[in-house]
């Protein structure tokens, strides 16, 4: 775990960049965290990372694409179009979440 | 007299009937297990049965056999449980009260929430291995298999055993090499995570066992639909995988009286806390097994070494007491490889898998994510600890959370 400086900000990451402490993210990071992956948050956008931050913070995961759809609201292919390619990696990424993971 | 009523005979039901019999006075505590037939099913040994490896017999046997006397076991459908008034209905209308609850329902395959997987095409070229019919069903289309494109497919997590598929996928590979037919197979393995391992040692050590045997794997691949007519598997963004022969893990969901209960999260898995398995809703209700929303797989071995954790917290909790056992997320597995040979890998929640040996008096040591005989014996070996040992609860000699004991530290933290 290192402190990289993120948009002016110290904050404690991980080896790919994940944030580690839920406390440490605001908006203004998550603009500069999607900026540096290519993309621009929308109303679209904010709406899936609104919803991660709070489904976390009551239940201590990060959301699985399925979870977002079904409870969010959100389809799972309009995640696809918001965040190509690698959704679930790239939500958690700009929501300042661990990333979804797999055993081995 | 209380009442114990555990839904679901399967492994994590069956093991806490053993376990509690033994810790509660029978002149105080009536414990009952519900299940919809009497069919115990040792559901690792699936992973076998299409390559003929073993056969069903082996692996179902009657759930009474394995329930200590003084449990009743009462055979039927669970229509709902209503929670606030501690009372569980079967299809029928038969009502069973309850002081406390234990949910030991497990998950199953959902073919059917997968647009196009039941369809002209199921079990013609699209097979789950996950239940004994679609096992069973699979050792035939094996067998009559003449070459062309073999796609091993998982379709979301979490699934059981999320090993199984790739074992699925090496011993395809060494069964067709057996048959001297690899070179008219192709294997594609479709995952929607990120590589077929994900974890950093795993993938260092294990990451050339896919390359070796010339297994395609197609990553981050969320299937959004099949199409039946062109046997193709199409994704949320677009990609398309054709088959000839598709062995599919279709998604893993929680009972339906569940979520019928209003007990359940989106996959009809009950809400729990991690480390007590204590509902988050009611306190006197349990979720073990495959059933509860741990983070961890959905597999036998998280299902024993929690039950393990769970009797003798259980038995403070009906005293009014702090339950003091916390679960750590330990699992360990046997990974078949094919040709005789297997891994073992051992972790929990905050430890992923890592190199070194298992401790084991008599058999062991194994070897950690090392490819080895004696890791394959392990697991044919285990089937027998399972009837015998597991099951009827009796104490086996591995520590319920993990140990470090054996394995190599990675000099650094593991950048996870």
């Amino acid at each position: 775990m290192t402190v990289a400086t993120i948009a002016g900000t110290p904050v404690h990451v991980d080896g790919e960049g994940f944030l580690t402490e839920y406390d440490e993210w605001t908006e203004a990071l998550a603009q500069h965290l999607a900026a540096g992956i290519g993309i621009e948050l929308t109303d679209a956008h904010w709406k899936a990372l609104r919803f991660l931050r709070d489904d976390f913070r009551t239940r201590g995961e990060t959301a699985t694409l399925r979870r977002v759809s079904t409870v969010g609201g959100i389809p799972i292919k309009e995640l696809f179009a918001l965040f190509p390619g690698k959704p679930a990696k790239k939500m958690a990424y700009i929501a300042g979440l661990p990333k979804p993971h797999g055993c081995v | 007299m209380q009442r114990l009523l555990i839904l679901g005979g399967g492994t994590a039901g069956t093991m806490v009937a053993g376990k509690l019999r033994r810790r509660l006075d029978p002149a105080d505590w009536q414990i009952t297990v519900v299940d919809h037939d009497d069919d115990h099913l040792y559901q690792p040994g699936l992973l076998f049965l299409p390559f003929g490896d073993i056969q069903a017999q082996q692996i179902v046997k009657p759930r009474k056999r394995f329930l200590p006397d003084g449990v009743d076991l009462v055979i039927g459908e669970i229509a709902r449980v209503d929670a606030d008034a501690c009372t569980a209905v079967l299809a029928g209308g038969r009502e069973l009260r309850y002081d406390q609850l234990v949910i030991a329902t497990g998950v199953s395959p959902r073919p059917d929430q997968t647009p196009g997987m039941l369809g002209p095409q199921w079990r013609r070229s699209i097979f789950d291995f996950f239940t004994l019919d679609g096992a069973t069903a699979l050792k035939a289309a094996l067998k009559g298999f003449d070459g062309g494109r073999l796609v091993v497919h998982v379709t979301d997590m979490p699934i059981k055993c999320p090993v199984a598929p790739l074992e699925f996928t090496f011993l395809a590979d060494a069964y067709f090499r057996g048959r001297g037919m690899r070179n008219r197979v192709e294997i594609v393995f479709v995952t929607p995570l990120p590589g077929a391992f994900t974890k950093p040692i795993a993938a260092e050590r294990l990451g050339t066992m896919l390359d070796d045997r010339e297994i395609v794997v197609e990553p981050d691949f969320l299937v959004e639909r099949i199409d039946a007519d062109h046997k193709t598997l199409i994704s949320y963004d677009e990609r398309e995988v054709p088959f000839d022969l598709l062995v599919t893990v279709p998604l893993n969901m929680g009972a339906d009286f569940v979520a019928r209960s209003g007990l359940g999260d989106e996959l009809n898995l009950v809400p729990v806390d991690k480390h007590t398995f204590l509902s988050t809703q009611y306190d006197n209700i349990f979720a073990l097994g495959d059933a509860n929303n741990i983070p961890t797989s959905k597999a036998g071995s998280v299902a024993h070494f929690s039950v393990e954790v769970f009797a003798d917290n259980f038995v403070q909790h009906i005293a009014g007491k702090p339950m003091t056992g916390s679960f750590d997320g330990h699992a360990n597995c046997f990974i078949e490889s094919g040709n005789g040979k297997g891994l073992l890998i051992d972790f929990n929640y905050d430890t992923e898998p890592l190199t070194g040996t298992y401790p084991l008096p008599i058999v062991g040591p194994f070897g950690l994510l090392k490819e080895n005989a004696r890791n394959h014996w392990g697991k044919l070996a285990f089937r027998w600890i399972y009837w015998h040992l597991l099951l009827p609860g009796r104490r086996i000699p591995l520590p319920a959370n993990m140990s470090m004991a054996g394995k190599h530290q990675p000099v650094k933290e593991p950048q996870s």
